[in-house]
């Protein structure tokens, strides 16, 4: 079928099935924001900056396990997508990103509004493309949707220069793709297989490190069934939240620089690390040669460049964790549960000795409070996305998720103003869903253009600004570790949120008690309005427990260690 | 990452021969600080891919991660890292024509080459040997005052 290149764009994302796409147009994209208002296989989504397009995209996906779509112009409105196309890369986010380009003739000319998008993009993105003929457009699109979500996912760029979209060609969407220098492991190894689970059967204190890559293979039943066939203790990563579900007695909660103690015990003592689609990132392991000391290491993943890359693993097993944990069930058969008694023993001691806990208020909202009264308020039913700081941390420790893709954060690259947007992804994918962004003063603000946004499309999502007038994390390491000097994050000066919500045509609430909390978060559910519930909390909570950056696992500060209310000023 | 064992590695690197695939692989290197001492490339005849050869220094962790990443590189197909190869690289070298030209070409031949092209002011020597005997060539060729010296950078395949 003859058609012109912004055609082939478009009649690619509806053949990939893609229901929603963000994006921003400008000059050198505009032929295919021509032909997107002629058709209707899909909806586009204005966003208000080029950075949100492209994180509702990643919270799109994050949140169907599909390829998310944005797509933006050349010059600054490519370059304004990269925190989004980093933040995706460093999270394994299945993403198609397209951006358009100068006309190949002006390429190198410094034209106006253009960048070098393949080079810029190309150490966050999974694979990028330059498109140089339109008779390789159809194939390159195909290519970059197999290639964003086959293997370890990831964000690709495709970059189209105007006149490609503006020539007329034959369309034949290819069926299937053939990159020869591209073959994922999806298998795993028999034999290594089958030595693992000897490694399982001989273990006395084995556990399970489950990280975000269960989210991405959708193993997470499978993961359930594993810890639940050899009655193995588990303890998750940021990503992986939700995974096991609150209430699993086998859970022993997030590990890390902000885990509970027994999750970063457990890790410390077990002489068998079972490392299920993790990445052992330096937030997680706190110092490497104190981490998992005693430990041999099995490590399931589909990414050969995360195994032995920062700690020495005795059974690596590459392959896809679904494909991998199939095989590893039936073999279980033989594994006495009985076996780990005295480790779990060991281990319910731990989580005795020191629960996660905070002081709660009668004067004051105590953000943990917040996190836990949306919990029992909305609990399953709610998708939370989250931005970056301190209120992250606290909606990673409190909230009781119960399910896979339920949580959605910037856990990798750490990116303030990704919530807001995230959670208009999050919310067009499951509008039946009730979508909460929990933030802070200081990271809303890096996204709130979205506002208009999504008043203007009616996508009803709940911020919870958790206001502390701080930037509160870095707030607290400068009160761990800076002799409490304060250095710019004091936000004692703020917008009035209730009337900026307002403004963009979206609904504010102000909440200082915990009355006031209930009934805002009742209201906002009930109105179906984007809604911004400014909380007022106390000013100096911190995230505890905590490891100092670089310090042992093991060597956690904990609330008992600190003044009788979490709080130092 | 402990770095203690700093070793001469060569990789090959076979790669579908498209734009941007060597900028790829050499910002691999440059993103994470690695250094590039030799670098060649060229396609392979009769088929649609390339050929680049890489020599680098590093620890054995080290060269497994570069390893792993080039191969994690889309239009990457094959990394070597090669252990039991043949390698040669070519040096040419152009000297002033009033040196003592018979020294230059007895010198030349004894590293397997030989004098490639003499004009009014210079003369141009061609050598293609071992990295390490290429080292020793341009050593011994400093006393004869070399104006110009071009290294071609290595060469390997796996025996």
């Amino acid at each position: 079928m003859k058609m012109s290149g912004a055609q082939m764009v478009c009649e690619a994302i509806i053949a990939e099935g893609v229901k929603t796409v963000f994006g921003y147009p400008g000059g050198a994209i505009m032929h295919v924001y021509d032909e997107i208002y002629k058709q209707d296989g899909f909806e586009h989504i204005l966003n208000r900056h080029e950075q949100a397009s492209v994180h509702a995209a990643d919270g799109y996906a994050r949140a169907t396990g599909e390829v998310g779509v944005a797509m933006v112009t050349s010059g600054p409105g490519f370059t304004n997508a990269v925190t989004g196309l980093a933040t995706a890369y460093m999270d394994s986010i299945p993403m198609v990103v397209i951006s358009g380009q100068v006309p190949l003739s002006l390429i190198g000319t410094d034209g106006f509004q253009e960048i070098d998008a393949v080079g810029i993009s190309r150490p966050c993105t999974k694979h990028n493309f330059l498109v140089r003929t339109l008779e390789e457009l159809p194939r390159i699109l195909k290519e970059a949707f197999y290639i964003a979500r086959s293997g370890r996912p990831g964000p690709v760029l495709v970059d189209v220069p105007k006149d490609i979209t503006v020539e007329i060609g034959n369309f034949v969407y290819p069926d299937s793709v053939n990159i020869p220098s591209y073959k994922p492991t999806y298998k795993g190894n028999n034999r290594q297989i089958d030595k693992a689970v000897e490694a399982i059967k001989s273990a006395k204190k084995p556990l399970l490190y489950i990280g975000g890559g269960v989210v991405l293979s959708n193993a997470s039943d499978l993961v359930r069934e594993f810890a639940q066939k050899a009655q193995i203790p588990a303890v998750e990563t940021l990503m992986a939240r939700g995974v096991m579900g609150a209430s699993n007695p086998l859970l022993l909660g997030m590990l890390g620089m902000h885990g509970n103690y027994s999750s970063n015990m457990a890790m410390s003592e077990t002489d068998l690390v079972i490392s299920l689609g993790a990445r052992f990132d330096d937030r997680v392991t706190g110092k490497l040669s104190e981490f998992a000391k005693y430990a041999d290491i099995i490590h399931v993943d589909i990414d050969p460049a995360n195994i032995s890359k920062l700690v020495d693993v005795d059974f690596p097993i590459v392959g896809d964790i679904t494909k991998v944990l199939e095989k590893m069930l039936p073999l279980l058969d033989d594994v006495n549960p009985d076996r780990y008694n005295a480790w779990r023993e060991i281990l319910k001691r731990y989580e005795e000795l020191h629960p996660l806990s905070y002081i709660d208020s009668d004067d004051v909202i105590k953000p943990q409070w917040a996190i836990e009264r949306i919990g029992k308020l909305v609990g399953e039913d709610a998708i939370i996305t989250s931005d970056v700081g301190q209120h992250q941390m606290w909606a990673a420790q409190h909230y009781p998720f119960d399910r896979p893709r339920q949580w959605i954060n910037s856990g990798g690259l750490g990116t303030m103003g990704f919530g807001f947007p995230a959670a208009l992804g999050a919310k067009k994918a499951h509008p039946e869903k009730v979508v909460i962004n929990i933030t802070g003063d200081g990271s809303i603000l890096m996204n709130m253009q979205e506002l208009v946004t999504a008043a203007e499309y009616k996508i009803p999502v709940i911020n919870v600004i958790l206001n502390n007038h701080f930037l509160g994390m870095v707030r607290q390491w400068q009160t761990f570790f800076y002799e409490k000097r304060y250095s710019e994050t004091d936000l004692s000066f703020q917008p009035n949120f209730k009337a900026l919500a307002e403004a963009c045509g979206g609904i504010g609430y102000d909440v200082t008690t915990k009355e006031e909390f209930d009934a805002a978060l009742k209201d906002a559910i009930e109105q179906d309005k984007v809604c911004f519930m400014n909380v007022q909390t106390n000013r100096f909570e911190n995230v505890l427990p905590m490891v100092p950056s670089g310090g042992a696992l093991f060597n956690m500060m904990l609330p008992q260690t600190i003044k009788s209310s979490g709080e130092e000023k | 990452m402990p770095n203690i064992t700093k070793e001469r590695r060569v990789i090959s690197v076979v790669v579908m021969n498209e734009s941007s695939v060597l900028a790829r692989v050499t910002a691999l290197f440059a993103g994470r600080g690695y250094n590039i001492d030799s670098l060649t490339v060229a396609a392979i005849p009769n088929s649609d891919m390339s050929h680049i050869t890489i020599e680098t220094n590093g620890s054995k962790r080290v060269m497994e991660q570069i390893t792993k990443q080039l191969h994690k590189l889309i239009p990457v197909y094959k990394v070597i890292e090669h252990e039991e190869m043949v390698e040669k690289e070519m040096v040419l070298v152009k000297f002033p024509i009033a040196e003592n030209l018979s020294d230059i070409a007895a010198l030349s031949a004894a590293y397997n080459g030989g004098i490639v092209n003499v004009g009014p002011e210079m003369v141009i020597t061609q050598v293609a040997d071992e990295p390490k005997r290429i080292h020793h060539f341009i050593e011994a060729a400093q006393r004869y005052n070399p104006c110009e010296i071009v290294r071609s950078g290595v060469v390997a395949i796996e025996r």
